[in-house]
């Protein structure tokens, strides 16, 4: 519908549209304004990190992504093969269902009291629920239900293995150690077949090595599924080694966008992480306080 | 008290001092409530109100507390033996007094408490305490010598135990009219009873599609029980329309309510849900009362009819022209026939009633149920609509109280809107939380415990509620998740018994703010 839209600075206009494009993305509560006008686009198979200060708008970017706000301005276009989707007019779970974005949650939201399986099957509902007739046929026993639950158990076992909860497959959610809770939280997204993966912050709490896996997971992701993943996260480990492209956020505005290398060196990011050099000499009052305490 | 980290080591003065104040906080909490309960009770004799005083009870009780409370205190250190002793010696005591005092009449006056069923019953608090002292005993010797625990042996044996249960309870039910229980009346009397029990059940497990699948505490369930009960009431009396059509349509016309009441409230959760079902189930109780033209209003609707044997009706006296019961089978009048045919048929609805909800679990309906009880906003975000999937909870349990509202109105004859207060949807809120949320035997069992029971000691009428309060505090203490608190997953991988399969069942550790907190910066 909407393919060929204007991308926010040309770097990525190399002849392949962005899977997602926003533009001029503002959210507003109240006086508040979270986020204020923000553009950038992600490309096809590559990860964009969004990071940013704490407050700076990033979580908020991910909830209008993902259908949870209803952006105040902008437009949020998704180019996926499967057709265009523009997003802030899509409500809530149907970004979902039919759009096929995927999240997962700053502070873990696991299903706690069903097992790890459990978990992965729920995320291929809307698949399952045609299979079942919605359940009418799979009550009686009538139709391909239980084909199509062995198929969504293949599924997830694929991805328990990969990321490394085969054996604790039956185990509670909610009784599986903060690193494989993490991964859960990935390999739920990725069980809904997404061609967008949003994740909020995975390596938070995780420790060096589990960092290390989950950095080789997600570039896994990235070259075997071929799906954009949006990753929000302040573990530079993370960020500088595996994305392909940088956004960076403060105060609600975008204040940088480039590849890592590039926003390594740019003098806003700098800024906002660090605060500003001072460039003017305090004033005499204050400096003859300090030297006189010192 | 103990774990608390106190930089000095812990003086056993100290230790003691702790004890003693909580023995005498407990004293002091029993021997306020019990005077004011039972302790002074107005009795209102010819013309005047007169106190019943019965301090003898309430000075025994307090100093039972003071030493049970010291008893358990030592215990929970480590040290069973006072529990142990104390706990067997006064029940043995207890046991031997109430033995024997049918050979002796004298040592009546010894009992603690007058009414002979509270002195049976107060039995139970020594014995229970003895039983854990000594499974507690029994356990730290079997760490010490690294076997396996008493309790971990027991749980291995019962475990195999429980898939079997359900059948066995099923062919028990399936066999109680047969069963020689009493004469022709009490018989009758009995299975009159468990057609209550099994629709209490039936309504336990329609509940706990909403509020144990779905998570959706609903205080107004009672509500759509009524709808189902005034439907086949209202239809079979007016418009004479058989059993057979009816009970479809009182099925349909609960469910059309559970959709009702479900649309206005589906943002709200937790309390506010609740407080919202509340008020629902009052307004139908309060429309039933005033609406009188259609409702008959608080006189309520009576000689509403029988349920048919499929067309043939089961009374003495038919009108001309209609073949009854016992004339197309051609044998002899007898009004357990029909105690009996309404027996199992609630037993077939309550069955197919477990059998849809043991089936919806497996099916993706069912577990977008329970992801729902989970987390509602990770539900979103994997593309389940939220609306549907709780709107089909609160249709599929209101149906099947309709169905239940049913089987009550053919069972009674007569109903009126006293029967569907709020204190009914507590009871069978009271019996899903009881039994384990989520736990179809769980819930057999509850009901058993929480209708059958009660039954069966009407002759204690005021000190029913009260023991009925002390158990759900204790149950809530003891056994928070409920009779049977074990979640069985819907799908396994590695099958039963493989891998580490269910490490931790009940318990559910806290998830949120425990990692976000510690976000690397």
């Amino acid at each position: 519908m909407t393919a060929a839209v204007q991308t926010g600075n040309g770097r990525h206009g190399n002849g392949v549209a962005p899977l997602l494009q926003v533009e001029h993305l503002s959210m507003r509560f109240g006086g508040l304004v979270a986020v204020d006008d923000v553009s950038f686009a992600a490309p096809p198979a590559q990860i964009t990190a969004i990071i940013g200060p704490n407050g700076a708008g990033k979580t908020t970017v991910f909830n209008c992504l993902t259908g949870f706000y209803k952006p105040s301005v902008g437009r949020l276009t998704l180019n996926a093969p499967h057709g265009s989707f523009l997003l802030e007019q899509i409500d809530g779970f149907r970004i979902a269902q039919r759009a096929r974005v995927a999240r997962t949650f700053q502070n873990i939201r696991l299903f706690a009291g069903m097992s790890t399986l459990e978990n992965l099957i729920v995320a291929q509902h809307n698949k399952l629920m045609r299979a079942s007739g919605f359940s009418v046929g799979g009550l009686f026993g009538i139709g391909g239900y239980h084909h199509a639950e062995q198929e969504a158990v293949e599924l997830a076992h694929g991805w328990l293995q990969r990321t490394g909860l085969t054996a604790k497959a039956d185990w509670l959610a909610g009784s599986l150690p903060y690193g494989d809770q993490r991964r859960l939280e990935i390999a739920r997204a990725m069980c809904t077949d997404p061609v967008l993966l949003c994740l909020d912050e995975p390596a938070a709490g995780l420790n060096a090595r589990e960092s290390a896996e989950l950095n080789q997971l997600l570039l896994a992701i990235r070259n075997e599924q071929k799906i954009g993943i949006l990753l929000i996260e302040h573990d530079m480990s993370v960020v500088m080694e595996i994305s392909d492209h940088i956004v960076v956020l403060d105060y609600g505005r975008k204040i940088a966008d480039g590849t890592p290398k590039e926003i390594r060196s740019d003098v806003n990011v700098i800024k906002a992480y660090l605060g500003e050099a001072e460039d003017e000499p305090l004033p005499d009052a204050v400096a003859a306080d300090l030297s006189h305490s010192a | 008290m103990v774990d608390r980290a106190i930089p000095r080591p812990i003086s056993a003065a100290f230790v003691a001092q702790e004890r003693l104040k909580t023995a005498l906080a407990a004293t002091i909490v029993t021997f306020l409530l019990t005077s004011l309960i039972v302790g002074i009770e107005t009795v209102s004799s010819t013309g005047e109100l007169t106190f019943n005083t019965r301090f003898k009870e309430v000075f025994i009780v307090s100093i039972a507390v003071f030493f049970a409370s010291l008893a358990v205190s030592h215990m929970r250190e480590g040290r069973t033996g006072p529990a142990l002793f104390g706990g067997g010696g006064v029940a043995v005591l207890l046991l031997a007094l109430l033995i024997l005092q049918y050979v002796f009449p004298v040592l009546t006056s010894f009992l603690p408490f007058q009414a002979p069923i509270i002195n049976w019953g107060s039995l139970i608090v020594p014995t229970c305490i003895c039983v854990r002292a000594a499974q507690i005993a029994a356990a730290e010797r079997a760490r010490a010598e690294g076997r396996v625990t008493v309790t971990e042996r027991i749980s291995k044996v019962t475990q195999p135990v429980f898939p079997w249960l359900g059948l066995a309870l099923i062919i028990l039910a399936l066999a109680l009219p047969w069963l020689p229980i009493g004469d022709r009346t009490t018989s009758k009397k009995v299975i009159d009873i468990c057609t209550i029990v099994l629709t209490y059940i039936m309504l336990g497990w329609g509940l706990n599609i909403v509020v144990g699948l779905a998570g959706l505490l609903d205080l107004g369930y009672v509500a759509f029980y009524a709808v189902g009960a005034y439907t086949y009431a209202m239809l079979s009396t007016y418009y004479g329309w058989s059993f057979w059509i009816c009970l479809p349509l009182a099925g349909v016309m609960a469910a059309t309510f559970g959709v009702l009441l479900g649309f206005p409230v589906l943002r709200l959760r937790g309390d506010y849900l609740a407080i919202v079902t509340l008020g629902f189930g009052e307004m139908i109780r309060i429309i039933l009362i005033n609406w009188k033209v259609v409702t008959g209003g608080p006189a309520g609707i009576n000689k509403v009819p029988r349920a048919s044997f499929f067309g043939l009706p089961m009374e003495r006296d038919v009108p001309d022209g209609v073949v009854s019961f016992s004339q197309f089978f051609g044998i002899e009048y007898n009004p357990n026939h029909r105690v009996i045919f309404l027996y199992y048929l609630t037993l077939f609805a309550a069955l197919v009633v477990n059998f849809f909800t043991m089936r919806i679990r497996k099916l993706p309906l069912g577990r977008a149920w329970e992801a729902l009880r989970e987390d509602e906003t990770a539900c979103r975000a994997l593309g389940i609509n939220p609306t549907n999937t709780k709107l089909t909870a609160f249709a599929v349990g209101a149906m099947f109280a309709g169905f239940a509202g049913s089987f009550f109105a053919a069972r009674n004859q007569f109903i009126d809107p006293q029967s569907f207060v709020f204190l009914e949807s507590a009871m069978i809120l009271a019996i899903v939380v009881l039994g384990g949320l989520g736990s179809q035997i769980g819930i057999v069992l509850a009901t058993a415990v929480l209708i059958g029971v009660p039954e069966l000691f009407r002759e204690l009428k005021d000190y029913r509620m009260l023991a009925f309060g002390v158990g759900m505090v204790l149950i809530m203490i003891w056994r928070p998740g409920g009779l049977m608190a074990h979640r069985e997953p819907t799908i396994r991988l590695h099958g039963k018994g493989g891998a580490k399969a269910t490490a931790k069942p009940a318990t559910k550790p806290a998830l949120e703010g425990t990692g976000a907190v510690a976000a690397a910066e």
